[in-house]
């Protein structure tokens, strides 16, 4: 194996070994183009990986991790536009952790904020035009002709006037001395032969036949399986315990305390299971122990008797309420959220004295390498991160909290030690997305015209909890997200928040704050436009005049869905438009209440404006998965605590949607040649004020909390 | 106590608790890793495979249950991928994480092994156990109806080719 170095510095490049490579890797940097990029992040690192094999197979390094979005397909299709190469002989292959795979926006090597087709957009194309440059370069040399003479096409590069004709897996090696090019051309979108088309996920064949290698399926030799039993109360700790009857359990090898809890050590996981179920614990509950979901609101209710920190201020809201005709408020509240992946967290960890290697499922490279290293006490160089498939992630796999439980218990046992969580501890000891009030009024004019809005919320910080004290000022913008940056043309507004520390752990949760404040504002959207007598897609319409993009999947969602149409009898509609991370997606919810009160969603329509898409079938399918995750959002689960501690166990207490409440989904993709977007969170939001707005249609009734249960109808 | 069963033809004896379920006999001591642990409790349906025949969840299948009987797992659903269902799950495109798609696959496998030609209404009878996060609810209905009728030989997938995962292509960093 060989390496192609740019030519710019041939010892800062990353060098990376890829699993059963006889050919060539070919990396690039383009230099100027991402100077901008934060000062820590060395240069010369910034690589995308084109592998390139005798065989003319090309195999992409794709730095994201896969957790069902798509990025294992959507990034080669990137370097495949440029590569001018056949689809078809194109595979990829999740990169090491490494400096060269950081988000640019995040400084870290982490999959989130709905950022990789973003952040991958330029650098991909860029990697794949410069390896498509270096090979007709090679080529030219080979055959003694200019390489302006030749061009490339479906993985050969072809002299134009004679059609001579070399394959790239031929050309690989001879590429590999040759600089890259210090500027390189990118198509223009009408050139696009792979960009915006539906094309197959590179990881189908193995999701259909057992083969997808997740987290939890990672073995090595001489490894052990061990489960944690964590104080149920957050906050508590170990205050004494027996493991003489969890020890006594056949298969069980050791139990010893970590810092999350205490470990059992077994054969297999079923014995570390049987084992954790023999131990004696006694718990120190800590101060948390008498902490309920209600004390927590009341500490909500508390902290918006006072005014919070201002996050957006235009005109005067309180005047021009109090000179308002028709004054409306409204109180609204959103729950705990578990992430509930499938696949529940695990990680597999082999911590030596020289170094260590994790195979996990995560988010998040960067911190899991940080996490391993401080537990092994090696320099980070030292641990090799195999990042796996993800059974989900929505945000939960960017922690390392399972990533040290394994590093731990692996240290102690010196022996690799895969850590499972069951189904209850990912429930009981998640990052949970945050609980929230909100106090929100509204004024309109004597014509119907929203003359003031004013949006006081309260919820612990995310962003303290992912990142502590990096919220400053007490404001954390996640919490007042859809309200900061509303769009809608409103005179007067005022938006303020209230950070109120508590002690229930919280996370990124598909969508992040929008995935509660879309629904408080959509929701009063519909209740302004009700009492302004006008139709809700109108009402919002007229209010959109100045945000063209949310105007154009209004009305996009507005026509595709019949809005005004007659419906079938005993059905009715509900509209909403919210951004996240830069795309823009309403979506129209059609439903009907069943005899007991039930609701039931027939059909939801969705209209989507990321600029240019990459592959319309995934974007769809992150679409449809988005409904249904806010769907369960909307109408199934929540957390909810008693006793310091969180009262779901299992899917039969935190419910979330299944086939027989599915509804039929239709996506509308807007025509756009803007840089993308990305599709992983924003199908969330519109749909829980969606389907509520509905209800409302319904029924008469608003109903200000999430989820929806038919008693709020009595 | 020694156990004997089949798994994908393949006879097996194990020496463990007797109560180990299925799913863990499976998973760590055969080292068959496709057959999936989700919630424990027979909630999710991650863990379906077939014990003579029938979609059972193997989370809550003591193992000392399926003496002399004969399992199915999602790697012996077919010997080359040409499973009705998996051609069709391709051809649709349906699987997102995946994590969930084994046990789904083996669900409607039993489903399909009844009922030739099952309406909506019996798939999501069938369907309704097996949890899907990704939300790929709509793909897999369509997909059980495409399945059926490449069974019944009224479709034909356009990858009738069908020819598993190309050398160089990755199953994850865990094998």
């Amino acid at each position: 194996m060989s390496v192609i170095t740019t030519g710019i510095d041939r010892r800062k490049f990353l060098k990376t070994s890829l699993a059963g490579a006889t050919g060539l890797i070919v990396g690039f940097y383009l230099p100027g183009r991402h100077e901008v990029l934060a000062a820590s992040v060395a240069p010369a690192d910034l690589n995308a990986f084109v592998h390139i094999s005798p065989d003319n197979v090309i195999t992409v390094l794709v730095g994201k991790s896969e957790m069902g979005q798509g990025v294992a397909t959507s990034l080669p299709m990137l370097v495949a536009e440029e590569l001018e190469c056949d689809w078809s002989k194109v595979r990829f292959e999740f990169a090491p952790a490494a400096r060269a795979y950081f988000n640019p926006i995040m400084h870290s090597q982490l999959t989130g904020g709905s950022t990789s087709i973003h952040t991958s957009w330029e650098p991909m194309r860029e990697a794949g035009a410069a390896a498509r440059e270096m090979l007709i370069a090679a080529a030219a040399q080979k055959w003694g002709v200019a390489a302006s003479e030749c061009h490339a096409e479906d993985g050969e590069v072809v002299h134009t006037a004679t059609k001579r004709r070399a394959g790239y897996g031929s050309l690989a090696e001879a590429a590999a001395k040759i600089p890259a090019p210090a500027n390189v051309k990118l198509k223009n979108y009408t050139e696009f032969k792979i960009i915006g088309k539906p094309f197959k996920r590179l990881d189908v064949h193995p999701k259909v036949d057992g083969r997808a290698g997740f987290g939890i399926d990672a073995r090595r030799p001489g490894m052990y399986h061990a489960v944690v039993l964590r104080c149920p109360v957050f906050g508590g700790k170990v205050a004494s315990f027996d493991a003489t009857k969890a020890k006594a359990v056949g298969g069980v090898k050791d139990v010893f305390p970590i810092s999350s809890g205490i470990a059992v050590v077994a054969d297999n996981t079923w014995d570390a299971m049987e084992g954790r179920r023999a131990l004696v614990v006694n718990w120190d509950e800590g101060p948390n122990a008498n902490v309920t979901t209600e004390s927590i609101f009341a500490g909500f209710s508390k902290a918006l008797e006072k005014p919070g920190v201002p996050a957006k201020k235009v005109g005067d809201a309180a005047s021009a309420l109090s000179g308002a005709v028709t004054k409306l408020e409204a109180e609204y509240r959103a729950p705990y959220e578990s992430h509930a992946t499938m696949e529940p967290m695990n990680c597999l960890a082999d911590i030596r004295e020289d170094g260590a290697e994790l195979w996990v499922p995560t988010q998040a490279q960067t911190s899991s390498q940080a996490t391993a290293a401080r537990i092994a006490g090696v320099h980070p160089d030292r641990v090799k991160v195999h990042t796996t498939f993800l059974g989900g992630g929505f945000g939960r796999r960017g922690r390392a909290d399972f990533v040290a439980d394994a590093c731990e218990v692996s240290k102690a046992m010196k022996a690799p030690v895969q850590v499972t969580w069951s189904r209850e501890d990912d429930m009981h000891h998640d990052f949970y997305r945050p609980a929230a009030l909100i106090r929100l009024s509204g004024g309109l004019d004597s014509s119907g015209k929203l003359v003031s809005l004013s949006a006081h919320i309260a919820c612990d910080s995310v962003l303290n909890w992912a990142f502590p004290g990096s919220v400053k000022n007490g404001l954390d913008r996640t919490s007042v997200d859809d309200f900061y940056n509303i769009p809608y043309d409103i005179p007067n507004i005022l938006v303020d928040y209230q950070l109120v520390p508590g002690p229930i752990p919280l996370g990124f949760w598909r969508s992040v704050g929008s995935s509660m404040n879309g629904f408080f504002r959509e929701s009063f959207m519909d209740e302004l436009a009700a009492a302004a007598k006008k139709d809700p897609y109108e009402f919002r319409r007229d209010l959109l005049q100045k945000s063209p993009r949310n105007l154009g999947v209004l009305n996009l969602v507005a026509e595709k869905a019949g809005w005004g149409k007659p419906l079938p009898a005993g059905r009715y509609r509900g509209i909403a438009v919210v951004e996240a991370f830069n795309t823009y997606v309403a979506e129209v919810a059609e439903i009907s209440l069943g005899q007991y009160k039930n609701v039931k969603v027939h059909r939801v329509v969705a209209a989507v404006d990321l600029g240019q898409p990459v592959n319309p079938s995934i974007i769809e399918q992150q679409v449809r998965g988005g409904i249904v995750f806010g769907l369960s959002q909307a109408l199934k689960g929540e957390i909810t605590i008693e006793k310091g501690r969180v009262v779901q166990s299992n899917f039969n207490n935190f419910e979330v949607l299944r086939m027989n409440e599915m509804p039929e989904i239709e996506v509308h993709i807007t025509n756009s040649h803007l840089a993308p977007s990305g599709m992983g969170e924003p199908g969330v939001p519109p749909i829980a004020p969606a389907v509520f707005n509905a209800i409302y249609a319904a029924t008469g009734k608003r109903l200000r909390k999430i989820p929806y249960r038919p008693d709020d109808l009595a | 106590m020694a156990i004997r069963f089949m798994v994908n033809g393949k006879p097996h004896t194990v020496d463990v608790n007797p109560n180990m379920p299925l799913l863990w006999v499976i998973r760590d001591t055969l080292n068959m890793t496709g057959t999936k642990f989700g919630c424990g409790e027979s909630l999710c349906g991650a863990c379906t495979v077939h014990i003579d025949g029938e979609a059972k969840r193997s989370c809550v299948t003591p193992v000392s249950s399926v003496e002399g009987k004969n399992i199915t797992t999602i790697e012996g659903i077919s010997p080359n991928h040409s499973h009705p269902l998996q051609q069709a799950w391709v051809e649709l495109d349906v699987p997102q994480c995946g994590y969930c798609q084994s046990g789904q696959i083996m669900s409607a496998a039993s489903l399909l092994a009844k009922n030739s030609n099952p309406t909506d209404a019996e798939i999501d009878e069938a369907m309704t156990g097996n949890i899907c996060r990704c939300g790929t609810y709509q793909q897999i209905k369509a997909a059980i109806h495409l399945a059926a009728a490449i069974a019944r030989g009224t479709a034909k997938p356009t990858n009738s080719e069908f020819d598993s995962v190309a050398p160089g292509v990755i199953v994850g960093g865990a094998k």
